[in-house]
């Protein structure tokens, strides 16, 4: 991001995630507020240090063992600990092996992929796309999630459907609502919307649609239009 | 006749796409010829079941691919009732999100619900201030639900398989239950009832009694449903060895609920990751070996009994005391009650912020418009709904409003096993398959 709102001590360029301008949305109009002026940095979680507490840190310790075996490196850009949750921030290029490690190595073994999701930053220079998988343990009885970021110019991500078949719907769903490119997906086609759409609904450039209701004389607009608090 | 037989040729065509190979035109009278040609080889048909085949759980639809009566492959085509909740809920504030998410899993508002909430507590941080007694009507609504959302299951399921009593007897059951519901919300389905903070109305008068009484009649009438079926020999005929997947084939395809609980794994999050305070009921986890749908429907009976048992619990365990956090900048500010038009409202709350309080009009008019906002941050927050795991994985930016809401519906992740369930089989073991699975396609495709 070309310039830094004020931020919080320790925040670094991958925890801001973009800015909220002004508290009531207006433009084109006269703000008499002064609220429009608002710049506020949106900063997600930042890294948390080890120890993590708990069994946060003997996961952490076993992915780290596991992956220098496996002889990749600089695979995790930050470990977050936020509200009792793991998250794995990985690179794109590493996923398969960072996802292979944890289903397959015993101390770790999360059997079960049981959600992709994606979640569009428009304001996020060059990591637009952040892909969000949550992997579970039924051996260990734990669960962690994984969120890669990837650019929107380029949307590819290698396909998680050889290592965990699960990932197949939640994949295409994926490639439906974002427009993420898996690449190795066997049959990656639109799942919830027609097949002939046009778009990704769930990006943030792809407006909700609506019509201006009338009634009683009054004109009330469509919910994307509204007075936004935001 | 052959490609190069131009003599019954379509004078409007201006040439042909097919010039090597056998050509059969429809100029008739070349039967014999046609009916000869396949001599040998099976004959494979593809057939679109659904989406308006009464017996794909609505509006589901699967192709299959058939050779005589077995299923060669079974594909699903789902997206026929996506609605966009998930879009419109970045477009409303954190509260009006639980009105678009009763919706999805119609058969499990609840649960939808809970899940929800759960996620925007665990994001605001105050998941141990959630009073007591809300955290019970929670546990209980949970319950009757799942009861309703099984016997729906064995209702549908029972009727697509030619059990039509069945289908009576469930539906007049679940009626039992939305009562409850239509006592307590006012709504007997899409209630949004449990909301950020608590729940959204106390129980009125005479609910306990109404509800403790149900549970009694409910007893004796699943005992009815579950004699007619249990050991059924036709019953029996069409669901026995019938949807086979084994813990191998559920951990691949992220199965859970009854079908992973049907392979003998006692996993369930209410004893695995408890919420709401489910580690102070006592209750058991189902478990069959068969890993097959008459297993599936044997769980469901079972799981119905532990949940009226909870209900039990539940009823024991309330107390007197709020029902809505006490935070005045996230609870809602009134508390409605049911007045003599029989609308929800609050005369107190009203006769405050019209005539007392100027504060307080300005307190809720901001609550209720503006919204509460919620620091930045993701979490997924899953529970354990009717048919299997069922999570919310929700983002805020720090803002009034959603900033992504992911549903995990369990219903959506296991129709993926319908291939693994059916293929080679024959196709009147699909709806048996299907039906075990039971899932929800509002929840689907959301």
């Amino acid at each position: 991001m070309s310039e830094l709102p004020v931020v919080p001590l320790g925040t670094t360029e991958i925890d801001l995630v973009g800015v909220r301008k002004g508290s009531f949305g207006t433009s084109g109009s006269g703000d008499t507020s002064g609220f429009g002026g608002l710049v506020a940095p949106i900063v997600m979680p930042g890294a948390s240090l080890p120890p993590f507490g708990g069994w946060f840190d003997e996961v952490a310790e076993e992915l780290a063992l596991s992956l220098l075996d496996a002889g990749v490196s600089g695979v995790v850009e930050k470990i977050v600990i936020d509200r009792g949750e793991m998250t794995f921030h990985v690179k794109a290029e590493h996923l398969i092996s960072f996802m292979t490690e944890c289903r397959d190595e015993p101390a770790l073994r999360f059997e079960m992929c049981t959600s992709v999701s994606g979640v569009h930053f428009p304001e996020d220079a060059d990591r637009e796309l952040h892909i969000v998988y949550s992997l579970l343990s039924i051996t260990h009885n734990r669960r962690i999630r994984v969120e890669v970021s990837i650019p929107d110019a380029d949307r590819h991500l290698p396909s998680l459907v050889a290592l965990y078949p699960s990932a197949d719907w939640h994949e295409r769903e994926t490639w439906d609502f974002f427009g993420i490119i898996f690449d190795g997906h066997p049959a990656l086609t639109r799942i919830e919307m027609p097949d002939d759409w046009v778009g990704h609904p769930q990006r943030k450039d792809y407006p909700l649609g609506g019509i201006p209701i009338e009634y009683k004389g009054a004109t009330i607009p469509s919910p994307e239009h509204r007075r936004s608090y935001n | 006749m052959t490609a190069t037989d131009f003599t019954n040729a379509d004078p409007f065509s201006g040439s042909y796409d097919t010039t090597e190979g056998t050509v059969y035109n429809l100029g008739g009278g070349d039967w014999d010829s046609i009916a000869a040609a396949p001599e040998g080889e099976n004959e494979r048909i593809v057939v679109n079941m659904g989406p308006q085949h009464p017996s794909t759980h609505g509006v589901l639809r699967m192709i299959l691919e058939l050779e005589g009566e077995t299923v060669v492959e079974a594909r699903c085509g789902i997206g026929f009732l996506h609605t966009g909740i998930e879009k419109n809920m970045e477009f409303r504030t954190w509260v009006q999100g639980v009105t678009y998410v009763t919706r999805m899993d119609y058969l499990a508002p609840m649960f939808n619900e809970t899940a929800y909430c759960l996620s925007v507590e665990r994001l605001l941080g105050i998941e141990d201030q959630i009073p007591e007694r809300a955290n019970v009507i929670r546990v209980m609504m949970m319950e009757l639900n799942r009861v309703s959302s099984h016997l729906v299951a064995l209702a549908t399921g029972g009727m697509e398989l030619g059990a039509l009593t069945a289908m009576i007897f469930g539906f007049r059951e679940r009626e039992l239950v939305l009562d409850i519901f239509e006592m307590v919300s006012g709504l007997r389905m899409n209630s949004a009832y449990i909301r950020p903070g608590g729940v959204a109305i106390d129980l009125p008068n005479g609910a306990e009694e109404k509800i403790r009484e149900t549970v009694v009649l409910l007893r004796k009438r699943l005992k009815d449903t579950a004699d007619l079926l249990v050991g059924n020999a036709i019953w029996m005929g069409r669901t026995v060895g019938v949807g086979y997947l084994d813990l191998t084939g559920c951990t691949a395809l992220g199965m859970t609920g009854p079908v992973l609980r049907s392979t003998g794994l006692p996993h369930d999050l209410r004893k695995s990751a408890p919420y709401c305070g489910y580690e102070n009921y006592e209750f058991n986890v189902p478990t069959q070996t068969t890993c097959d749908a008459y297993g599936r429907f044997l769980i469901r009976i079972a799981e119905m009994r532990e949940s009226l048992n909870i209900v039990d619990q539940c009823l024991d365990r309330l107390v007197p005391g709020p029902v809505m956090i006490a935070d005045k900048k996230i609870a809602w500010p009134s508390q409605l009650s049911i007045g003599g038009d029989g609308q929800g409202n609050s005369p107190e709350h009203i006769q405050k912020i019209m005539s007392e309080s100027m504060e307080a009009l300005i307190h809720h008019f901001k609550l209720v418009t503006e919204g509460f906002s919620v620091p930045a941050g993701q979490v997924y927050v899953p529970i354990e709904s009717p048919r299997g795991e069922l999570g919310a994985h929700v983002v805020s930016t720090g803002g009034t409003r959603p900033y992504r809401v992911h549903f995990r519906d369990p219903s959506f992740n296991n129709l993926q096993a319908v291939a693994a369930m059916s293929e080679g089989s024959m196709i009147a073991d699909v709806i048996a398959a299907v039906a075990s699975i039971d899932p929800v396609m509002g929840g689907v495709d959301r």
